[in-house]
């Protein structure tokens, strides 16, 4: 991909792109042997034996699963072998010139992750529950999916949304304050939505009609929208909180059927309508961007806003309306805190979350679908340490929060590589 | 600040859509212009007046001063909605509105004039000393955002977005602080130089890390920030939670020792005041970067790829090595803040909240001052003394410094939209300044409906 785009922007000579092709693509495989080797390292100098507890099923499953009691060390070192495996496919494929295709990835993290899962649960009495891994991870995940699908539709309309933070805190509070009124988690939800376009039309006002940078206007957006919301908490909040700060929370809805299917079930339908919707809003966002002549227009305006101008599309107005949709989607993701996991506003709660978010943007290319997945790993992240410190890991919890992080700068240099925005994201359009 | 202006006023395209009468209008207006003031010496002056008070509507300044009374004006608002006593007092307003107001008054007035009294002048004070300390607090409280502010702001000015700020102060404080209790028996000067070097070594590595992953791998250096600001984080967490490293001996909190004197950045008005030599630090870093970005060979190329990173390779400018050099020098400049804040700040021993929001303060502080050093001085010191008015604000009237925030970043909003103050205010626009208010609401009319 980063090929392509180096060539097509220096016009090289044909021997210099095939030598940039070979370079840029030995970097899969640089990353994946890199981290093959850290993770050898790992089990060398840090050796664990006994055996890991892999607990799949909950007590309330339909279907029991016994508890998978593997012995670590022999399933962390084939677990190793199967990385090295692939580390080795991926360094003949590329010195074939060609790439290394993403399942051959999937199956390395897979591998990766089942090896470290070992190597950390070792010899712990607890189990290690991968239902709660996942499932937690599906729960964290949501206001780094709302936040990036909010980001990818601004984006692609030419307007960087920074102020995905913003909007989340935003939605927070003012689903927090609207629940604890009304006592109804779904009336929450609505002002949440309410919230986020808000602050969207806030960004719209500076960022579309006056031509602010964009990046400022986010930035700003940020502070202002954290200084407000603790302003009125320790002013508003805090002294009625029992009317205004203690919220209704939506409560886990199982989906008959599909939540006995064992494993997945309870980690992806055994959750509270707003991870339903999530569900539904990926493919619903991709849809709306790539099916629909409301996404082609928005996308015309994102890429050549002058072109679509040409061609009788309103720029203003289909920026503003995509902002607005975008803001009101990252505010669903602000409600996750209020309404989902607790039941009442703190100050600067999202913590930047929508950083995080922004990150799965890039990460996922501005594509909704991979910006999700990009949240879902990120969500990932911030449940492992969670799991892991029940099951009593042996490295320093600290290192352990870090992992995710280093792994997605391992990834960003490694795998992603150079992405392309969308091509008049950040500039505001001038007509004339 | 960037801003592209729209200025459509010269364009001469836009006329013949005029309607008759204004059109008319306009070559009036451009007889009189073309003749030039002419008649007798009342009337040069009167000119001349409208003149002077026309640049005067029109300057920058006069937008600058219009959003700081527009922030304000918000923040009373904000309180005067919040306040106790007002609150009481309004639900009588209609048998007695005088009390409101009075209330409205005490409160708004109260919190400003405390905002006041804990950053510029203190006129309550018995000497001279104390009254002005606390315009030295709000220096102080300014040196490291002024600091980690060019670090931004530079990065900004070589096309770089720099939110690894709070990784880089971490990393930057780690080193100074562990220099500074680490290593002992060195004299005065030359440990506080070992200490600051450390400091700005460490915060320049950080961030050249994202500078080298941008320029060889592509990694978008937003998202490569952000997650060395994590590891970073972890990384000092863990180091303050093991003996031996950065945790003071003999405790179980992950706090560090104190900064020995040796290592202390010297207070610069005497041992009354806070503040130290680290604001001629600040001072002498905003001359450098000026000199760096305005005087040097390396600050062109980073300029040049700020500008446009095509054009500036297709000229020979090594794009890669801009970048990082570019990230090397921002992250020194972070460093300096994190260092100046364990060798000045705070000398008690530090934990791993050291960075307090500046690195995030930074980017604030860098967009205000358009990514221009003196700018970013000029952003800084506002800031500055909004964090030490701010503080005495909630001490002495009850009220949320959170509000200072939300002042600070309406100031940033309302001075990167001109246009919008001078809407509010009814000022002039200098790019319309020829075009009579007929044709100008008419355009206005055309523009609000395109």
């Amino acid at each position: 991909m980063s090929a392509d785009h180096k060539t097509t922007q220096l016009d090289a000579p044909l021997s210099e792109t095939t030598r940039t092709v070979t370079l840029v693509s030995w970097k899969t495989a640089g990353v994946l042997a890199t981290v093959t080797l850290l993770y050898a390292l790992l089990l060398v100098a840090v050796p664990h034996s006994g055996d890991t507890r892999f607990l799949l099923s909950q007590r309330s499953d339909f279907f029991q699963i016994p508890v998978v009691v593997l012995p670590s060390a022999p399933l962390a070192w084939v677990c190793a072998v199967v990385l090295l495996a692939v580390t080795a496919v991926a360094a003949v494929l590329t010195a074939r010139r060609r790439r290394t295709p993403t399942w051959l990835v999937v199956v390395y993290s897979a591998a990766a992750l089942t090896g470290f899962l070992a190597w950390a649960g070792a010899g712990s009495p607890r189990d290690l529950s991968i239902v709660g891994l996942l499932g937690g991870a599906v729960l964290w995940s949501v206001p780094f999916v709302y936040g990036a699908l909010g980001g990818v539709i601004g984006e692609r309309a030419g307007v960087v949304n920074i102020a995905i933070e913003a909007q989340l805190l935003g939605a927070a509070f003012t689903a927090a304050v609207v629940s604890s009124i009304t006592d109804s988690a779904v009336a929450g939800l609505a002002a949440a939505l309410l919230a986020g376009a808000l602050v969207s039309l806030v960004l719209g006002l500076f960022a579309i009609t006056y031509h602010v940078n964009q990046v400022i206007v986010g930035v700003v957006l940020n502070v202002l929208v954290v200084g407000l919301t603790s302003f009125l908490y320790s002013q508003v909040l805090v002294p009625s909180a029992e009317t205004l700060n203690s919220t209704t929370r939506f409560t886990a809805v199982p989906i008959p059927v599909l939540s006995d299917i064992p494993v997945l079930g309870p980690v992806l339908f055994r959750q509270p309508l707003l991870i339903y919707l999530m569900f539904l809003a990926v493919p619903a966002v991709w849809f709306a961007l790539n099916r629909t002549r409301w996404g082609l227009r928005l996308r015309a305006v994102g890429e050549h806003p002058k072109a679509a101008d040409t061609v009788g599309i309103d720029v203003v107005r289909t920026r503003y309306n995509a902002v607005l949709v975008a803001g009101a989607v990252a505010g669903l993701g602000g409600a996750f805190y209020t309404t989902v996991q607790l039941s009442q506003f703190g100050e600067n709660m999202t913590g930047g979350a929508g950083y995080i978010a922004l990150a799965a943007v890039i990460f996922g290319k501005w594509d909704p679908v991979r910006a999700a997945f990009a949240g879902l790993l990120f969500g990932f992240a911030s449940n492992l340490q969670n799991v892991l410190s029940v099951v009593g890991s042996p490295v320093p919890s600290q290192f352990m929060l870090m992992v995710p992080y280093v792994v997605t700068l391992l990834a960003v240099a490694g795998l992603v590589g150079r992405s392309r925005p969308p091509a008049a994201s950040g500039e505001p359009y001038v007509k004339g | 600040m960037s801003t592209p202006e729209s200025s459509p006023g010269t364009d001469p395209g836009q006329e013949p859509e005029l309607d008759p009468g204004t059109a008319e209008e306009l070559e009036q207006e451009r007889a009189r212009a073309a003749t030039g003031p002419v008649g007798d010496d009342a009337a040069d002056t009167q000119t001349r007046l409208a003149k002077a008070l026309q640049q005067t509507m029109t300057s920058p300044w006069t937008v600058s001063v219009g959003a700081v009374l527009l922030a304000i004006v918000a923040g009373s608002i904000m309180i005067a909605f919040t306040d106790e006593e007002v609150k009481a007092a309004s639900t009588y307003f209609f048998a007695r509105p005088g009390d409101t107001f009075v209330a409205l008054g005490q409160a708004v007035g109260g919190a400003y004039a405390a905002l006041f009294r804990g950053s510029v002048v203190n006129l309550q004070a018995p000497d001279v000393a104390t009254a002005l300390r606390p315009l030295t607090e709000t220096l102080s409280y300014a040196t490291p955002l002024i600091a980690a502010g060019l670090g931004v702001a530079l990065a900004f000015r070589a096309g770089l977005f720099n939110i690894g700020g709070q990784g880089q102060m971490l990393v930057a404080a780690a080193a100074a602080g562990w220099v500074g209790f680490g290593v002992s028996g060195v004299p005065f000067p030359l440990h506080l130089v070992l200490a600051l070097v450390a400091g700005i070594a460490a915060g320049a590595l950080w961030a050249g890390l994202a500078g080298l992953l941008k320029a060889r791998t592509g990694a978008h250096e937003v998202i490569v920030t952000i997650m060395l600001n994590y590891v970073a984080f972890y990384l000092i967490s863990y180091f303050l939670a093991t003996p031996g490293l950065l945790q003071a001996p003999g405790s179980s909190n992950p706090k560090t020792p104190p900064t020995p004197p040796s290592a202390q950045l010297p207070p610069l008005l005497g041992e009354r005041f806070n503040l130290t030599w680290g604001f001629i630090l600040a001072l002498l870093a905003v001359v450098g970067v000026w000199w760096l970005l305005n005087r040097s060979a390396a600050g062109f190329a980073f300029r040049a790829v700020g500008e446009n990173p095509r054009a500036a390779r297709v000229a020979g400018i090594d794009t890669g090595r801009a970048t990082v050099s570019s990230m090397l020098v921002a992250g020194g400049l972070v460093g300096l803040a994190g260092a100046s804040q364990v060798l000045g700040g705070v000398t008690t021993g530090f934990s791993s909240d050291i960075d307090a929001g500046i690195g995030f303060d930074a980017i604030t502080v860098a967009l205000l001052g358009g990514s221009s050093p003196w700018g970013v001085l000029a952003a800084g010191i506002l800031f500055g003394a909004f964090k030490a008015g701010g503080s005495t604000m909630q001490a002495a009237e009850g009220v949320p410094s959170d509000i200072v925030l939300v002042v600070q970043s309406l100031i940033v909003l309302f001075i990167a939209a001109p246009p919008l103050v001078r809407a509010i205010f009814r000022l002039p626009d200098p790019a319309r300044r020829r075009a009579p208010k007929k044709a100008r609401a008419a355009r206005n009319r055309k523009e609000a409906a395109a």
